[in-house]
């Protein structure tokens, strides 16, 4: 007798989860990639040699950026040799230095009414004041709340989440809304009036309106460089807080210590991520207040937008030789800050 | 391992084959043969008029109040009747739109079709003779030939680039309801020359008693032209260049918006309020908000349609001062755009626009003062109920009369926008402190002499 075979039992099929097959899905699309890229490198490395490919690799984002950043920067310099109100290069005559003669046409550099393009120099001063006072108070801030954050404290990561809110919105939205709370008939003047106190046009006085402008960007960026010292400071190993700690140092002084020059690099960082776009404001304020009252609130930018596009006769040579004395400084508040850091790290 | 193997490549093959069908070029669909017999009878296909197809046209077009809806109304019986034109409206805000944005784009050579445009004297230059494509330019010139002289390029030209699709006076509206609610006498209806001051003193009795804004002009300098024309302002030196410096009338007018703003006799949100650019004060008359607004004959529409009767708001005829009683002409055209690549279609689109019937219909909905001699002698039927907006419609009629040469003058200068923004923007200065009038005068003087010396 012959004994009967033993059928094992089927294995159910092998169950892939979806995270593995999405996972796999994408390793296919890189795999296919590579290999399309690898035919196309290969002859060209063996053309030019594969000390050359590097440059071969970094070769497209050169061209967009020669293409979209390099060439506009060159076309604008030579703009601002230029003059007339031609758009097309080849039909504005070369004026040489006249429009940088015209902004430095000054009896006291320091006093935008003796300036002939006053409205430069004020928006230069403007741009100038709301600098140091939005990066200065936006760094202490945003430092302060970095350190606060850092703690564990209740509810930390709502916290988080609500200081980074303001971030995501378009600067549009967020001079809007502040618009509708500050205005004569806004938000914030009818809680005055509710509290039996006077109604104040705040965007009808200059230092009324600079206060908002600064407060609102503060407002409007903290939250992202908050997000970037928060990361700085938790990089930071605890132990040198233990031992700082042991050696009875105080929360004072540990800062100083410890956190500060730790966190130099990354407050480097946000000073001069901070310092270009505070000098690039526009958007914001032209919508809270269209630089009004009179010019209190007119940046460089403004100035430099009305002067090429917003005026009957477009000044292209005029705006453009703005934008490059613009550039200029800030290329050396950039040197001074980053040379500034890398003293700090010497010492 | 042998199944990651088979599924890349076939990733490749099919990446590799959607590359290939992405560069292969459609061969064009072979001409469907012609019936044998039907070769002697008709023309071969090839010669054989090709099928129109629908041209698409693209006007730029800002509103003021229901301008846009009617056009569009009537170019769709247009497009009904020829369909093979098919006519697009963009519609832009004013100030961003059509004040900044198209001269860049004209400039550019990427201009629309058509426009409606104010600057006429700016945009001429980009401006489409439509004479050699009209089917009866005398039309043309009998019924608008005043008007044609202010979108000529070169001085003395003769080109037809469009029409108006409203002429302007500038001119004050009041809400009578608030003088009613004051008890305070309308001083224009005692007396047909009302000056500045009195009208001033008159809002503020008002904006005191009821707890609103007395006055608003629109930020503007065409706005300020006629009462400074009224105040004795000369605007041009002997030889016809913008000379504000020593110009008394126009200082007096200036000092007195000065005071205004000084005095809170303003709103000061209109001017103080912004920098560098065109406002209106339309919303606070609308509102209810304010006693005298100084605008002009193009805000009726408006009001018609966003007052309606919910208060008693009515034109005035414009205040007087030493010189004059005068507000300041003006209007805006639908213009052809040179770059089109379609002037044929454009004209017909603008002769169509422009049939008396046609034009007749879109004043009439629109309220707007006909910029159309013979409609202008013939009179419109405008489609209005409310007495309010037919007493401002004949106080802005009557206006038209009474204009200053100067201001036409003004109006006809080919520069004028030049000159207008660098007394907004320099009085606005002043307003606020920045600078003293005199100052701001003669900023204003070196504003006017560079932008003309660049526009030339």
């Amino acid at each position: 007798m012959t004994a009967k075979p033993q059928r094992t039992p089927a294995l159910p099929p092998e169950r892939v989860p979806l995270h593995a097959r999405i996972g796999h899905f994408f390793y296919l699309i890189y795999a296919g990639v590579m290999t399309v890229l690898g035919w196309l490198a290969e002859p060209i490395q063996r053309l030019i040699g594969a000390a050359r490919m590097p440059y071969f690799f970094v070769l497209p984002n050169l061209l967009i950026f020669g293409l979209f950043v390099l060439f506009p920067m060159l076309l604008n310099i030579y703009y601002s040799f230029t003059g007339g109100n031609n758009l097309f290069p080849q039909d504005r005559p070369f004026v040489g230095g006249q429009n940088y003669q015209q902004i430095f046409n000054c009896a006291n550099l320091f006093d935008p009414a003796t300036c002939r393009e006053d409205r430069f120099w004020r928006g230069f001063y403007n741009t100038a004041f709301f600098v140091v006072f939005q990066v200065g108070g936006m760094v202490v801030l945003a430092m302060l709340t970095a350190v606060v954050l850092n703690r564990s404290i209740w509810g930390r990561s709502f916290f988080r989440s609500v200081f980074f809110y303001p971030v995501l919105l378009s600067p549009v939205v967020v001079a809007l809304i502040w618009k509708w709370i500050l205005q004569r008939d806004g938000l914030l003047n009818a809680l005055l009036v509710s509290l039996g106190m006077e109604r104040i046009v705040f965007f009808l006085n200059a230092n009324w309106a600079v206060f908002w402008v600064i407060f609102i960007s503060i407002w409007a960026q903290m939250g992202f460089y908050t997000l970037i010292l928060l990361a700085g400071l938790q990089s930071i190993p605890r132990d040198m807080y233990e031992a700082a700690d042991m050696d009875g140092a105080n929360r004072w002084q540990s800062f100083r210590g410890i956190t500060l020059p730790l966190l130099m690099p990354t407050l480097l960082v946000v000073l001069v991520l901070s310092v270009i776009r505070a000098v690039q404001v526009f958007d914001q304020v032209w919508v809270l207040t269209g630089g009004g009252p009179g010019t209190a609130t007119v940046y460089v930018v403004q100035y430099i937008y009305e002067t090429a596009f917003a005026n009957q006769t477009r000044q292209f040579g005029m705006a453009s030789a703005a934008s490059v004395v613009l550039g200029i400084v800030l290329l050396v508040l950039t040197l001074i800050q980053l040379r500034a850091g890398r003293q700090s790290d010497i010492a | 391992m042998l199944r990651i193997r088979y599924v890349t490549l076939t990733t490749l093959l099919l990446i590799f084959a959607l590359v290939l069908t992405a560069c292969t070029t459609v061969p064009a669909a072979p001409a469907p043969a012609a019936p044998a017999d039907a070769a002697a009878t008709e023309a071969p296909a090839a010669e054989a008029p090709a099928p129109e197809g629908v041209t698409e046209l693209r006007i730029t077009w800002y509103n003021d109040g229901n301008e846009g809806e009617v056009l569009r109304d009537l170019l769709d019986r247009f497009e009904a009747d020829n369909p093979d034109i098919k006519v697009i409206i963009d519609t832009v805000d004013y100030a961003s739109g059509i004040q900044q944005t198209l001269p860049i784009q004209l400039e550019a050579g990427e201009g629309p079709d058509m426009a409606r445009v104010t600057q006429l004297g700016i945009v001429a230059k980009y401006m489409l003779d439509l004479r050699p494509y009209l089917s009866n330019p005398e039309y043309w010139e009998a019924n608008f030939g005043p008007f044609l002289k202010w979108m000529q390029a070169e001085p003395g030209g003769n080109a037809i680039p469009g029409f108006m699709t409203q002429l302007t006076v500038t001119g004050p509206f009041i809400n009578r309801t608030l003088f009613e609610q004051a008890g305070v006498a309308v001083p224009s209806d005692s007396s047909d020359q009302v000056t500045w001051q009195e009208w001033a003193d008159a809002a503020r009795q008002v904006a005191e008693a009821t707890g609103t804004f007395a006055m608003a002009m629109d930020r503007s300098g065409h706005r300020l032209a006629g009462p400074a024309v009224s105040m004795g302002a000369k605007y041009f030196n002997d030889e016809g260049y913008p000379a504000l410096v020593g110009d008394q009338g126009f200082k007096d007018m200036a000092q007195l918006m000065v005071d205004w703003h000084a005095d809170g006799t303003m709103v000061p949100e209109v001017w103080i309020g912004s920098a560098g650019s065109y406002q209106a004060a339309a919303p606070y008359f609308i509102n209810g908000q304010l006693v005298f607004y100084m605008a002009g004959s193009w805000q009726v529409g408006n009001f018609n349609t966003n007052i309606g009767d919910a208060f008693d708001w009515e034109a005035v005829p414009n205040p007087c001062g030493p010189a004059a009683c005068t507000g300041m002409p003006g209007g805006a055209a639908l213009v052809a755009i040179n770059t089109t690549k379609h002037p044929e279609a454009v004209a017909r689109v603008m002769e169509y626009l422009t049939s008396e019937e046609v034009m007749n219909e879109f004043y009439a909905r629109t309220l707007f003062i006909p910029g159309h001699l013979g409609l202008a002698e013939k009179g419109v039927d405008f489609q209005a109920e409310l007495p309010q907006t037919m007493k401002s419609l004949s106080v802005f009629s009557a206006e038209v009369g009474k204009l200053a040469p100067l201001a036409y003058d003004l109006q006809a200068y080919p520069f004028n926008t030049i000159l207008f923004n660098a007394n907004r923007d320099r009085l606005t200065q002043v307003f606020t402190g920045e600078l003293t009038l005199d100052e701001a005068i003669q900023r204003m003087q070196e504003d006017i002499d560079a932008g003309i010396a660049g526009a030339q």
